[in-house]
């Protein structure tokens, strides 16, 4: 018999040394994937006995979350408070015991619970662990401007939208303003969550105040998407800045007319013979949608995608925090890239089943504005240990080559042609050059529009960039509503701006 | 061979001290909750250990030296994550322990002459370990707990009487297959009778009452014992055949065991699916698998040096429990987390050295019963430590089931302790002969 006790003596530990192997699986090789699970309370639970670092703007003074010290149960443990409460709530997020985590308080739960794996880090935790010592995690200074935020969310309070405005050279973020917002402060209680998600919206159908609209929204680009046809049309050299244009106020497509007279935005009927950049200027859809029609759907989804659509911003929020732009399929409720099942005029005006995210089209400007390349968009300026000393500093990093240069030259003379003479004239500032294009997108109810404007400025040497939407503006269009929103978030940054 | 039992006493010093080093540890971390009377449950640990010794010096001289510390190092790690996990249910663990130190005495003491003598009482045991594993069906005195019934209760006190069952089928195990192995081996049926007759009812009993972790504990042990019998491995393939035939059965037939299944293989969602608790629909980590999710981030958090002991999270920071049942069928997600990798391995070693003596003592035994009852016990104890453990680490399905001398469980301590007497009791008469 000995020989088959052996056997099974060998098998029995076979069988628990599988389970030391499971174990150094789940806690060495999976533990990072299971820590980032979202209903992961142990976790998270354990992480409010460490001090989170603080969340600062970019003046590296205001404080946008602080930590609330309490004693529980013997334990010291704290709790998170945000001073601004609804400024900078979407980019922020929450941190909480019942309700999660969201924002940046939840992609860079790292650094702020000091769980990288910067070297430094590791030992000062290390040694506060063998102390006994509270553990105390790393602060983030964001790029936000608190002061040309504010003027943002004061903006837009009381219409449902979004407005971005970031550094075209450097991808730093100034502004990511969504509203409504919340007050984060009051997601824990039960009865604070639920004000939260009841809050009457002003937009119909809309979503709730937790969703971020500049990096979660999904909006026809109307004619700001003109921007995109327009780089495709002179990069793939089918069209040339001198082309000139025969505008009899309606294109045919399918046989059918597809009239000028659907575009909110322009103010004549028919313009007769006109320029490329006259076509631009006054956003005349006939003379697009011919452009949509020589190119192709797909030499401008093509371009578009150079631009970044179809993939995700790489902005520090948590993945499914941003979405991304595109043809959206709604039976699917997913996005679609194949051009054959597309309306080539339609989607050159920003119609079609195109919908975009507000900070994509902040993306579009700022590509223009930087000579044809789209900078990687930064909320995050630098992580700095408790005792000041700095763990990283976000280097600005090249995400798309959108188009070439001399492209992006022509644009820029586009775009401010726009403001000096065209839609978006009420954007202008004294004394700076500013580029903008409007934009007016049909949402299916009569006269009720997605009103946008994209900018930059100082043209000839661009300082920043972005996108401003207004949601179901009644008779509200992208020149007299966005515009103006954007012109006062381009003074609040833009140094000697004229406040009036 | 007194060096054996000085050996012996000098582990259980050891054991003592790191049951003291552990208490003192939840002690630190847990001022707000406990006193320093916490140690004195080291120093009746200490003591208990130290009467069971000399209880061996009586009964068993000759036996292992390692069986007894490493038993009473387990029963120390569980009792004191039970105790930091809630102070009452170690105080009543330790009742249990008391219980089952006394009929491990009684065991040692009784059969110290010759425990062969319970190979005559073989169908005592076989009809005893059914009686046993009907008594929670019997409707004045059963109990229904998460959905099996496996709990009897007297007065105050419940016993889940499937633990013992366990060991007396061993013993009836052992006792049949030595006397009729020979003739087993031919392939002679007939012989095959009451032993298919003992084994299926209590594999009738545990299915039907849900116990599905037991049934699969009880086959494994049966054919690891008829394979050392008989040395026929063709009984194993047909058993395991048979086991495959009855899992794909039970899968389609038991919505119970289809709903283990789905939960091991698909424990995280992303999309609301539908849920049996509340009848609506939910993601299913927050429905069905929602204890062994959160017990594999209490793993997870734990990471390769743990939090430390008291120092983990098992409560929202007002006290509200994250994992169900964590001091039972969870004692070692909470162990691993608060002593890391290293401590849950160490405590996985332990079981495997105490394994590897086990059959060791099977090796040297000289009748076939010992042999049978030394390898079935031990196999047994491997066994049930993998499916539980198991269970917990998404090897297999999940099945509630406790973990040897760990695990919160009156029933279990009693039993395990049944358990170390009777590879005691072998050992001692393999070294004196």
């Amino acid at each position: 018999m000995n020989k088959q006790i052996s056997k099974i003596a060998i098998f029995a530990l076979l069988l628990l040394a599988a389970l030391i192997a499971a174990t150094t699986y789940w806690q060495a090789w999976a533990a990072p994937s299971l820590a980032a699970k979202q209903d992961n309370s142990i976790q998270r639970v354990a992480q409010f006995e460490i001090k989170r670092g603080l969340i600062y703007a970019s003046d590296g003074r205001t404080v946008l979350a602080a930590n609330v010290k309490k004693k529980e149960g013997g334990q010291t443990l704290f709790f998170r408070r945000y001073p601004t409460g609804p400024l900078v709530s979407h980019v922020v997020g929450y941190s909480t015991q019942g309700r999660s985590r969201a924002g940046l308080e939840r992609s860079q739960n790292a650094y702020l619970t000091a769980s990288n794996a910067n070297l430094g880090t590791i030992w000062s935790k290390l040694g506060e662990q063998l102390k006994g010592e509270t553990i105390t995690g790393n602060n983030l200074i964001l790029n936000i401007k608190t002061g040309a935020q504010r003027i943002a969310q004061a903006a837009l309070k009381g219409s449902c939208g979004a407005a971005v405005a970031l550094n075209p050279k450097t991808g730093a973020v100034y502004v990511m303003a969504s509203s409504p917002s919340y007050n984060p402060n009051l997601i824990e209680s039960n009865k604070g969550y639920s004000s939260i998600l009841k809050a009457p919206s002003a937009c119909p159908g809309s979503s709730s105040a937790l969703l971020n609209r500049a990096t979660q929204g999904l909006y026809p680009p109307g004619s700001t998407f003109k921007t995109v046809t327009a780089a495709a049309a002179l990069d793939d050299h089918v069209f040339s800045p001198s082309s000139s244009f025969y505008d009899p106020g309606y294109c045919i497509e399918y046989g059918q007319k597809v009239s000028n007279a659907l575009n909110p935005d322009q103010t004549a009927e028919s313009y007769g013979h006109v320029s490329f950049l006259q076509a631009y200027q006054h956003s005349i859809n006939a003379v697009f949608c011919n452009i949509g029609k020589a190119l192709g759907a797909k030499r401008v989804i093509d371009k578009a995608k150079q631009f970044g659509f179809y993939s995700r911003p790489p902005i520090e929020l948590p993945s499914d925090e941003v979405a991304a732009s595109g043809e959206f399929d709604f039976a699917r409720h997913g996005l679609f890239d194949d051009a054959s099942r597309m309306d080539p005029g339609r989607l050159a005006f920003g119609q079609d089943k195109l919908l975009v995210t507000p900070l994509q089209m902040a993306l579009v400007a700022a590509g223009v504005a930087n000579g044809g390349t789209i900078m990687t968009p930064h909320l995050v300026k630098e992580v700095r240990a408790a005792n000041g000393s700095l763990v990283t500093r976000v280097k600005p990093q090249a995400w798309k080559k959108a188009m070439t240069p001399k492209t992006a030259a022509v644009l820029n003379q586009f775009m401010q042609a726009v403001v000096t003479g065209g839609t978006g004239t009420s954007a202008a500032i004294p004394g700076i050059k500013v580029a903008g294009k409007t934009g007016t997108a049909e949402t299916g109810q009569n006269h009720v529009y997605d009103a946008w404007f994209i900018f930059f400025a100082p043209a000839d040497n661009p300082q920043v960039a972005g996108a401003v939407l207004l949601e179901h503006q009644l008779n509200g269009f992208g020149g007299s509503v966005a515009a103006p929103i954007a012109k006062q978030i381009m003074q609040a940054i833009l140094p000697g701006a004229s406040k009036h | 061979m007194t060096s054996a039992r000085n050996r012996e006493l000098f582990y259980l010093c050891v054991v003592g001290l790191l049951t003291a080093l552990g208490f003192a540890s939840v002690y630190i971390a847990r001022q707000a909750e406990v006193s320093w009377g916490s140690l004195g449950y080291a120093v009746f640990f200490f003591a208990l250990y130290v009467a069971a010794h000399v209880m061996t010096r009586i009964a068993t001289p000759n036996a292992d030296p390692y069986l007894l510390p490493m038993a009473g190092l387990l029963t120390a790690v569980g009792v004191t994550e039970i105790y930091r996990l809630g102070p009452s249910d170690a105080f009543k663990q330790g009742i249990w322990i008391i219980v089952g130190l006394a009929l491990f005495a009684l065991a040692l003491f009784g059969l110290r002459r010759d425990y062969r003598v319970l190979e005559s009482y073989k169908y005592v045991f076989g009809v005893g370990a059914i009686v046993l594993l009907f008594l929670p069906r019997l409707p004045a005195i059963g109990e229904t707990v998460n959905g099996a019934r496996l709990w009897v209760h007297a007065g105050p006190f419940q016993f889940q009487p499937g633990e013992l069952a366990k060991v007396f089928l061993i013993v009836f195990l052992a006792a049949y297959l030595r006397e009729k192995r020979e003739v087993l081996a031919q392939g002679r049926l007939k012989d095959m009778g009451p032993l298919l007759v003992i084994w299926g009812g209590c594999m009738l009993v545990l299915v039907s009452s849900n116990d599905l972790g037991s049934g699969l504990l009880y086959f494994g042990i049966f054919l690891a014992m008829i394979y050392v019998a008989t040395a026929r491995l063709s009984f194993v393939l047909v058993g395991i055949a048979l086991f495959v035939v009855g899992g794909i059965g039970a899968y389609e037939k038991i919505g119970h065991v289809r709903e283990r299944v789905t939960i091991w293989l698909h424990p995280w969602t992303n999309t609301a699916v539908y849920c049996p608790l509340t009848g609506g629909k939910a993601l299913r980590q927050d429905c069905q698998s929602y204890q062994l999710v959160k017990s594999l981030y209490s793993i997870g958090n734990g990471g390769f040096g743990g939090a430390g002991l008291g120092k983990g999270t098992f409560t929202t920071t007002n006290g509200h429990q994250l994992i169900p049942e964590i001091n039972s069928d969870f004692i070692y997600s909470a162990i691993a987390q608060e002593l890391g990798l290293i401590g849950a391995a160490a405590l996985l070693l332990v079981v495997m050295l105490f394994v590897m003596r086990g059959m060791k003592i099977a090796l040297q035994a000289d009748d076939g019963f010992s042999k049978l009852l030394a390898a079935g016990l031990t196999f047994g104890f491997a066994l049930q430590t993998f499916i539980i453990v198991g269970g917990v680490l998404r090897i297999i399905p999940l099945t509630g089931i406790t973990l040897p001398f760990v695990a919160y469980g009156g029933s279990s301590v009693v039993a395990n302790f049944l358990l170390l007497a009777g590879l005691l009791l072998v050992s001692h008469r393999a070294n004196s002969a």
